[in-house]
């Protein structure tokens, strides 16, 4: 028996069917007698839909059905609803429009569901979608968020929702506006910046599959479904859509091939499939192909930020104000609204004492696939603004940018540490992070290596982000509190089964993280039985008893939390059981490696043997006690972790075409304790990846008319393994979180919040002797080369 | 219909194949060999690859049909039973997967790459592997793989002679 | 994908006979024309797969009073030609040009004749078929590189015809450099330049031809070719700009950022010849 706890580098147990090719992920999955559906999407992102004409495709070979918005409407089905509610500046809702199955009146975005085929093969279903005839009234698409939010005074008038005035969905801020003005009236030194937080579409490498199963028999219904949290769909498309009752209701995600975010929301085709499925009678499958994912996955960023920063003599950051428009494309998406301004705003003062911090974020409605979390989700844009800011500020003020940071950091004494942007940091060490990162990175001689490039005709730049990020989503009533719908802990349930195995039913869900290797070695540590002894059960609404599932780099913080809890329930039985067998009192009984034992004797009872007692009750405290070793736990956070470190990236760049190089990545990373480094790194390399396909591959682009320009692998750049380098990565020992049981802060999302900004500083920092102050996302060839070349005319003509 | 025969992972099998079906739909749907992914609609993301006579292919851009009489290997056939292969042994120990769903095909991939060039460089990975796209391990871990892969396979063709 | 038939030959003779049924189009690697059939972009009732004819494969080299050629089978895949000893030693930049293209999986279906056949404006051989002055050779005639590329994605290929082989004149020296298009790995601009063979009282003509970028497609620089002429070393063509007007541009580059990388890829190409 080995027990391989906390700590250890556990290779992962869900690789052998991974690497064997007998994993089981949702297209795998196919039902006797099973339609296949096909789902026709607006080629226009604005129009009026005159009429949809399903009689030929109904009378194609094999078709069983054809449905459009008007049978959705009619069997009175709901929309899609949204998960949280942000108020207005002004006091009011944001404007909340109804988002329909298949489109009902309008279509809003390229990729709008507007009809579904339902035949006896993909194909046909397919061929029949082309028989349908749609008449569409094509109107002006609202792609430009500065022009959306001038509709009414330009005269064009376009609005994406009659019931959003200039398409704005909510005006929304934070801070003391008042403080943050003085504090710029009275700076030494003010740094502005205008950025772009790039459009990208988060491509998990699994398209979504949809599959619905109604049995008429026991009024059952099925949804097996690509999502990171099952559990939240059956609550969203039962309560919400559907009007399912959770009894009568599925939702089954078996091994999911990524998600990043974009597997939360409950989409459009999770309720199509069920809702069809009991009209016609037959299960229906439906598979995105990746064309249909770039037209119908939620998006990220999107954000447009002008930004400013004041400083006092000594180089301190007195302040920062920034106005951001956010785009939540056609609808809101499950959490969208969330994004640009809880998981943003609130992480604008970063690793720094910035003593007043103001922002406002307009969130604009416009003809594109609607936009919300992606991984990091607001934390990363905050990122941008603040790291951008603070090395162009250095270089503005003639300082070294770590130095910078370092003299702007909240110090250790000083944590717990209250933002002015709401949120109180428990506990963090910058400086360890900065130093570890400058040490690796060999900072201190950069400038040789520099030179070094230049000789052979190449422009070499550094780049520090310092980053922080607000992870274990959630306190519930805090997020109540600020508009979310639902609460955000997690469940967990410990079976101790007879024989002493443990099956551990989790709320989170594992599409990568590896839980079930994590949680296990949580379980082995606890319990001291060995990781082959646990099986982790994750993704089944009829099994776990409950969940809000995974996103925000809350598995380990809220998941882990309530396994623990949820095994110290299991230990404290055990200790009654093991006082009762051991004609001893509780109080006396400890447990250690597995095993209970009377204080300072040698009578001691294995786990095993306990569990065997709780079941086979024959000596048992059966008038105190129910038999039995199963405990569930939910666990609420107290507050959110924060996960903090420092990258730094150098680059190469080709002056003659602008092609640039990472020649080194570093990262140094605060997560607290860390259950198995192994898998932390590698979220953390995979993160960095995401985050370098942001600042210089990825871009999700539209045309004036709405269109999607960028809708393949052709033309979306997906970071291939010649884009990236090999990464350092190293975790520091680190401050552990002092609110929850573990200690643990959560790492999934830290690589795509501190990548961008290192290699867009180190981008910037490699053309400064062209005079470039800035380059946006994503940093092209052409881009670099041109300006490049603006920075050289710039300088001949002076 | 049509019907093809090929030998998938060292068994004769025959079945229908249309003009238009894909080799990676005959593998899945007609076989159940479901370890083949389909990523992308564009033959760029390398999920679906699979070995046909010897060399690594997109079974997502060869149709059924122009694979018969042709012996394919799969991910369920690089080895058998609770057995693996030195580049699936080496993703494990390497952590080099994550999701697991562009694993199958980055493994035939660099099963293909190893049977070619024995001992390669990182830049010579890195390179080989254009054609198959991960989004979560950032590359670096499979890189790691493929080059613990080849030292492994080389010491055991050392210690063969 | 359209449903459609599919029959594969083993001669040129009974695919001449295939294709001249109604709607009929020829496969090779398909390493284009299956994703176009996945995007219901192409409705063929019949594809005539030529993978399975022997005549249409190989490489050898052809040295004669004419000259000295290699030539290389229509349906001979990018990996063969990348691996080919007799390309490698005679033209060497056509065996890094081929093992540049796309991926390895993409190497091992893809072929040249295909790719010539289909002439996208982004594909890497009509850059070493014009750089080269090489022939397509048809079963109906021999067709000069010159007359044959007529725009994009059009080429001088009548119906029923097919190509068999093309026929690369063995250079003095050649090279090749592509800046790929980040995404989709096909060339945003690549240039071929080739010193050919002279008689015995004169030099060789230079050829330079650009893929990636032409609006009509893969094009020739003849001030470039006359500079090189005079001194064939990267310096020579380093003043020398295309316009851009003749360029396309898009989101993965204007025309005036690729009318600079011709120069700068030309200078390469001609670095790197041997």
């Amino acid at each position: 028996m080995t027990v391989q706890g906390i700590g250890a580098a556990v290779k992962r147990r869900e690789d052998f069917r991974f690497i064997k090719g007998v994993g089981k992920y949702t297209d795998d999955i196919n039902l006797p007698h099973q339609l296949y559906c096909y789902i026709l999407r607006s080629p226009v992102a604005h129009a009026k839909i005159r009429s949809v004409n399903t009689d030929a495709a109904k009378a194609a070979p094999g078709v069983a059905a054809v449905f459009t918005g008007a049978d959705i409407d009619a069997s009175g089905v709901g929309g899609i609803p949204c998960g949280w509610l942000v108020t207005d500046v002004h006091g009011g809702p944001m404007k909340e429009p109804k988002h329909p199955i298949l489109a009902s009146g309008k279509v809003r975005h390229v990729g709008d569901p507007v009809a579904a085929v339902l035949a006896e093969s993909f194909n046909q279903a397919k061929d029949a979608a082309e028989l349908i005839q749609l008449d569409l009234e094509e109107l002006p698409a609202v792609v430009d968020m500065k022009s959306a939010l001038s509709a009414s005074r330009t005269g064009a008038g376009t609005l994406v929702h009659d019931e959003a005035p200039d398409n704005l969905c909510f005006e929304w801020e934070l801070g003391d506006k008042a403080a943050t003005e003085a504090a710029f009236a009275r700076a030494a030194h003010v740094t502005k910046i205008d950025l772009i937080n790039n459009r990208l579409v988060p491509n998990a490498m699994e398209p979504r599959v949809a599959i619905g199963h109604y049995e008429m028999g026991t009024d059952d219904h099925t949804l097996y479904t690509t999502s990171q949290n099952p559990h939240v769909i059956r609550l969203l498309m039962g309560a919400f859509v559907l009007g399912i009752p959770e009894h009568k209701l599925r939702v089954y995600a078996p091994d999911v091939g990524g998600g990043f975010g974009s597997k939360i929301y409950h989409y459009a085709e999770e309720a199509f499939v069920t809702w069809a499925s009991k009209r016609v009678g037959r299960p229906v499958k439906w598979t995105s192909e990746r064309g249909e994912a770039f037209l119908s996955d939620a998006h990220g960023r999107d954000h447009v930020t002008h930004a400013e920063m004041a400083f006092d003599a000594d180089g301190r950051a007195i302040g920062l104000k920034c106005q951001t428009l956010a785009n939540m494309g056609a609808y809101l998406s499950t959490f969208a609204p969330c994004i640009p301004t809880w998981l943003h705003g609130t992480l604008l003062a970063g690793q720094y004492t910035t003593p007043a911090i103001h922002c406002n974020v307009k969130a604009v409605f416009t003809n594109t696939v609607p936009v919300d979390a992606y991984r990091g989700a607001g934390r990363p844009e905050a990122t941008y603004i603040l790291e951008r800011l603070m090395s162009k500020a250095a270089r503005e003020l003639g300082k070294d940018q770590a130095e910078l940071r370092r003299m702007n950091f909240i110090q250790p004494n000083q944590f717990p540490y209250q933002t002015p942007v709401a949120v109180v940091y428990d506990t963090g060490d910058y400086e360890t992070t900065l130093n570890k990162a400058l040490e690796i990175s060999d900072y201190a001689n950069f400038e040789g290596r520099r030179a070094a490039a230049q000789a052979k005709g190449k422009l070499r730049g550094i780049g520090v982000a310092s980053y922080i990020e607000a992870c274990g989503i959630a306190p519930s009533s805090l997020v109540g509190a600020l508009g979310a719908r639902a609460g955000l802990y997690e469940a967990a349930t410990v079976r101790v089964n007879p024989t002493g195995s443990v099956t551990v039913l989790t709320g989170s869900h594992s599409h990568g993280q590896g839980h079930e290797t994590t949680f296990a070695q949580v379980v082995a540590s606890k319990l001291g039985i060995a990781n082959e002894q646990v099986e982790i059960v994750h993704g089944d609404t009829d099994k776990v008893p409950f969940g809000m599932g995974t996103y925000g780099s809350r598995s380990i913080a809220v998941g882990g939390a309530a396994l623990v809890n949820a095994l110290d329930k299991v230990i404290e039985k055990g200790r009654k059981i093991a006082a009762h067998l051991l004609e001893a009192s509780a109080e006396d009984i400890t447990f250690e490696n597995g095993a209970y034992t009377v204080k300072g004797t040698d009578k001691t009872k294995a786990f095993g043997e306990i569990a065997l007692t709780a079941y086979v009750p024959h000596k048992y405290p059966i008038e105190t006690l129910e038999p039995g070793l199963e405990e569930t736990s939910f666990y609420d956070p107290k507050n959110f972790t924060y996960p903090a470190g420092t990258y730094i990236c150098e680059v190469e760049i080709d002056p003659k075409t602008g092609f640039t190089e990472i020649v080194s990545f570093v990262a140094a990373d605060d997560f607290g304790n860390i259950i198995n480094p192994m898998i932390v790194e590698g979220q953390v390399h995979g993160g960095i990846a995401q985050g370098i396909g942001q600042a210089m591959l990825e871009n999700a682009v539209y045309d004036e008319n709405g269109q999607l320009l960028t809708g393949s692998y052709m033309d979306y750049c997906m970071p291939r393994a010649d884009d990236v380098p090999s990464l350092q990565v190293h975790t520091v020992a680190g401050t552990p979180c002092t609110h929850n049981p573990l200690g643990v802060k959560g790492c999934g999302e830290a690589g795509a919040i501190g990548a961008p900004p290192a290699v867009i500083n180190a981008i910037v920092d490699a053309l400064r002797d062209y005079g470039v102050d800035h380059i946006d996302m994503p940093a092209t060839p052409e881009k670099v080369w041109r300006a490049i070349n603006a920075g050289a005319t710039r300088m001949a003509a002076e | 219909m049509p019907e093809i025969s090929l030998n998938v992972n060292g068994r004769a099998v025959k079945g229908e194949a249309g003009g238009n079906m894909l080799l990676a739909d005959f593998l899945r749907q007609t076989l159940g060999l479901t370890g083949t992914h389909i990523g992308c609609d564009t033959s760029q993301c390398g999920a679906c690859v699979v070995h046909m006579n010897g060399n690594s292919v997109k079974s997502c851009t060869v149709l059924a049909s122009q694979a018969d009489g042709a012996k394919v290997v799969t991910i369920e056939g690089l080895s058998s039973g609770m057995d693996l292969h030195p580049v699936q042994a080496a993703f494990r120990e390497a952590h080099g997967l994550q999701c697991g769903f562009c694993t199958p095909g980055m493994i035939m991939s660099a099963a293909d790459l190893l049977s070619k060039n024995a001992n390669p460089t990182e830049p010579e990975i890195r390179t080989w592997l254009k054609g198959n796209i991960c989004r979560c391990t950032g590359y670096h871990n499979i890189v790691k793989a493929v080059q613990s892969a080849a030292a492994q396979m080389s010491t055991r063709a050392v210690a063969a002679e | 994908m359209y449903s459609f038939d599919y029959v594969r030959p083993s001669s040129v003779a009974e695919a001449v006979q295939a294709l001249a049924g109604k709607e009929a189009t020829l496969i090779a690697g398909g390493h284009t024309l299956i994703p176009t059939l996945k995007q219901r972009l192409a409705k063929p009732r019949l594809l005539v797969d030529l993978g399975n004819i022997a005549e249409l494969k190989g490489i050898r080299r052809e040295g004669n009073r004419d000259g000295d050629f290699i030539v290389i089978g229509a349906t001979t895949t990018h990996a063969e030609i990348a691996a080919s000893s007799d390309v490698r030693s005679a033209i060497p930049a056509l065996a890094l040009l081929a093992g540049g293209i796309g991926d390895p999986q993409v190497r091992y279906r893809g072929t040249v004749g295909g790719s010539v056949a289909n002439n996208d404006p982004a594909a890497d051989y009509p850059a070493a078929v014009l750089g080269l002055g090489a022939s397509v050779v048809t079963n109906k005639r021999q067709i000069e590189a010159d007359s044959f590329f007529i725009g994009l994605f059009s080429t001088a290929l009548q119906p029923g015809e097919i190509i068999t082989a093309i026929r690369f004149p063995v250079p003095v020296r050649a090279g090749y450099a592509k800046f790929e298009q980040r995404a989709s790995r096909f060339c945003l601009v690549s240039v071929f330049a080739a010193q050919k063979k002279g008689g015995m009282f004169s030099a060789g003509d230079v050829r330079v031809a650009v893929s990636g970028t032409g609006k009509t497609g893969v094009f020739r620089v003849p001030e470039m070719e006359q500079a090189l002429k005079a001194n064939f070393a990267p310096q020579a063509v380093t003043g020398i700009k295309v316009s851009a007007s003749g360029l396309t541009g898009d989101m993965h580059g204007s025309a005036e950022y690729r009318a600079a990388l011709v120069t700068v890829m030309a200078e390469r190409a001609v670095a790197a010849a041997a």
